[in-house]
């Protein structure tokens, strides 16, 4: 819905939803594309994105325990919904049994979504109009909301705004989100000297 | 031709990271560092692209309807609203704005 309101065809939006399978870097591709991104900066800020999903796998591989032949079929479905589901489950079979319906079931539901959406989007026409735009940050906020609980993340979110928003006009379209992706490095080593310091100050104690 | 080569990029990066993880032994990805950093980027990445897609046109800063939709979503967030509902908020109150402005 959102990627065809952005210059993308039927079929580039089908094949994103099929291929790529992984919400958050969909939606990152479509608007770094949009804003008029180079192709290779764009697909670097998705790719980013879709790297949270090796931390699944890792998890998963060790209770799904697959064997070396069906793992490139699986991997797919890795993504934030099938580990949630799966991870949640208390024997090795509900596991898989949970890991492979929540798959095929949102793999069918989010392309058939995607294929109904783009026709909409196309048979609609002016997207705009309607609104349609601010679904793309709307998403991001949705996903983004239940990470913020602790004060880093939040820091980590408020710098990353200030880095996006205030490099924009001077960097090319797409270098912002990439520049702005290194509040993540540098909050973890501000958060490293905290913790070297207060351990200094406080030999021998444990906390 | 370009958004087939930056599709085809996605692709084939999110489908690798996804195998790699379903693949390497336990224990190289276990170190706390690594596990942070894992769970901050995505915070950045989602929190600079929220405000640029929210803030930017081309390559100025804008308030425009969307930042209303936007505003919207926050507080459908905040009342703990189901995901489409939160995105139906920030679409209808976006189309509702730019509707009465013109």
């Amino acid at each position: 819905m959102t990627s065809a309101g952005s210059g993308l065809t039927l079929l580039q939006t089908c094949a994103l939803s099929l291929l790529v399978f992984t919400g958050a870097s969909q939606f990152a591709l479509v608007g770094a594309l949009a804003g008029g991104g180079n192709p290779l900066t764009a697909a670097a800020g998705a790719f980013f994105l879709g790297v949270r999903n090796a931390f699944y796998g890792l998890r998963l591989s060790q209770l799904l325990a697959l064997s070396r032949v069906v793992r490139p079929f699986a991997a797919q479905w890795v993504i934030d919904e099938t580990a949630a589901v799966a991870l949640a489950q208390p024997t090795r079979r509900s596991v898989r049994i949970g890991f492979t319906v929540t798959g095929l079931s949102l793999y069918v539901l989010w392309n058939l979504t995607t294929l109904l959406g783009a026709v909409g989007a196309e048979a609609i026409g002016d997207t705009d109009a309607w609104g349609l735009d601010a679904a793309g940050p709307a998403v991001f906020l949705a996903l983004l909301a239940p990470m913020l609980k602790a004060t880093t993340e939040r820091v980590v979110a408020g710098v990353a705004v200030l880095l996006g928003l205030g490099l924009l006009p001077v960097l090319p379209a797409g270098v912002p989100v990439l520049v702005a992706a290194l509040a993540a490095p540098a909050a973890l080593y501000a958060e490293g000297r905290r913790g070297a310091r207060a351990a200094d100050e406080a030999p021998g104690e444990d906390r | 031709m370009n958004i087939w080569i930056a599709i085809g990029a996605t692709a084939v990066g999110c489908y690798v990271v996804k195998l790699i993880g379903l693949l390497i032994p336990a224990g190289v990805l276990e170190r706390p560092l690594v596990q942070r950093l894992a769970a901050l980027l995505p915070v950045a990445l989602l929190a600079s692209l929220t405000a640029q897609q929210t803030f930017a046109d081309g390559h100025a800063l804008v308030v425009d309807a969307k930042a209303a939709g936007l505003a919207a979503a926050a507080v459908a967030l905040i009342l703990r609203a189901p995901f489409l509902l939160v995105v139906a908020a920030a679409v209808v109150v976006t189309a509702g704005v730019r509707a009465m402005t013109g």
